[in-house]
């Protein structure tokens, strides 16, 4: 069952996407132009989530349990640190520069037209340089 | 600041944002997990193979959605903003950053946020404002 969920999950997320326009890269360019010709929607975007998020993430919390019973497995670092800042810093500027963040780059791969899969190919070659880190690091 | 009427889609963004939020909060009610695509997408490249199969449901519903647009509408139109070595560039950098930032507009920006997680919100003001600096640098100091 939590697979058939899992996939459930990611069809309703894909078509949110779509349908809010985050898979058009000119629309989150032109979100992110503030000192140009604004198109504030995608705060609409976020707004909608967390409208939905908020409370379901309350619940969950609350209970500490999925709705069966199953543990939740909720992120455990809490301090702000340079990595998250550093990570935040260059996800943003290539979110800036192409207009793709990982969601609507990999909801666009099954589109007929300009899949982005350059992008995607680099950017698992960016998370699969990041492992590599870790590896490195912790030798 | 002027703002763009003619593209301004506050209603069918709502109407996504509000799938997008519905799709976090079956997540974690039901599977216990953080939609955040790059931590599901990450997670493939060191996951238990126990820890794999749910990752790949996802991922794979996530790229169902178009198809299943598809079939019953036009999907809607794509603009591209960047050539390839800048897709290649931008690529690398979201691909490295959102693996050391854990997190990206998904995971930090709706999860992070509905769970009111301190981190999550320094992450995503980072990420935007990070965001609108290379817009602006890219279209009002180099594109001029």
């Amino acid at each position: 069952m939590p697979n058939l969920f899992a996939l459930l999950a990611g069809l309703l997320f894909g078509v949110g996407l779509i349908l809010s326009g985050m898979t058009d890269p000119a629309k989150v360019t032109a979100f992110l132009d503030v000192a140009g010709a604004w198109d504030p929607s995608l705060a609409f975007v976020m707004g909608g989530a967390l409208l939905v998020a908020l409370p379901a993430f309350y619940v969950a919390r609350r209970r500490g349990t999925t709705l069966d019973g199953a543990p939740l497995q909720l992120p455990t670092a809490r301090h702000l640190d340079r990595p998250l800042i550093a990570g935040s810093v260059m996800f943003g500027a290539g979110w800036g520069l192409a207009g793709y963040c990982p969601g609507p780059a990999l909801a666009s791969l099954s589109m007929p037209d300009g899949a982005p899969w350059l992008f995607v190919a680099a950017m698992l070659m960016g998370m699969a340089l990041y492992e590599a880190r870790q590896w490195w690091r912790g030798r | 600041m002027t703002i763009d009427w003619l593209h301004f889609t506050p209603w069918t963004s709502l109407a996504g944002g509000l799938l997008i939020g519905a799709a976090a909060a079956l997540l974690i009610l039901l599977n216990g997990r953080i939609a955040g695509i790059s931590g599901i997408l990450g997670g493939l490249l060191r996951a238990p193979r126990t820890d794999r199969r749910w990752r790949l449901a996802f991922l794979g519903g996530l790229l169902l959605a178009a198809p299943l647009w598809r079939g019953i509408a036009p999907l809607p139109a794509m603009h591209p903003v960047a050539g390839d070595a800048a897709l290649v560039l931008a690529g690398l950098l979201v691909g490295f950053g959102t693996r050391l930032g854990a997190g990206c507009t998904s995971g930090h920006g709706v999860c992070g946020l509905a769970r009111l997680s301190p981190r999550s919100l320094a992450a995503t003001v980072t990420f935007m404002l990070a965001g609108a600096v290379t817009v602006f640098v890219l279209r009002h100091l180099v594109g001029g």
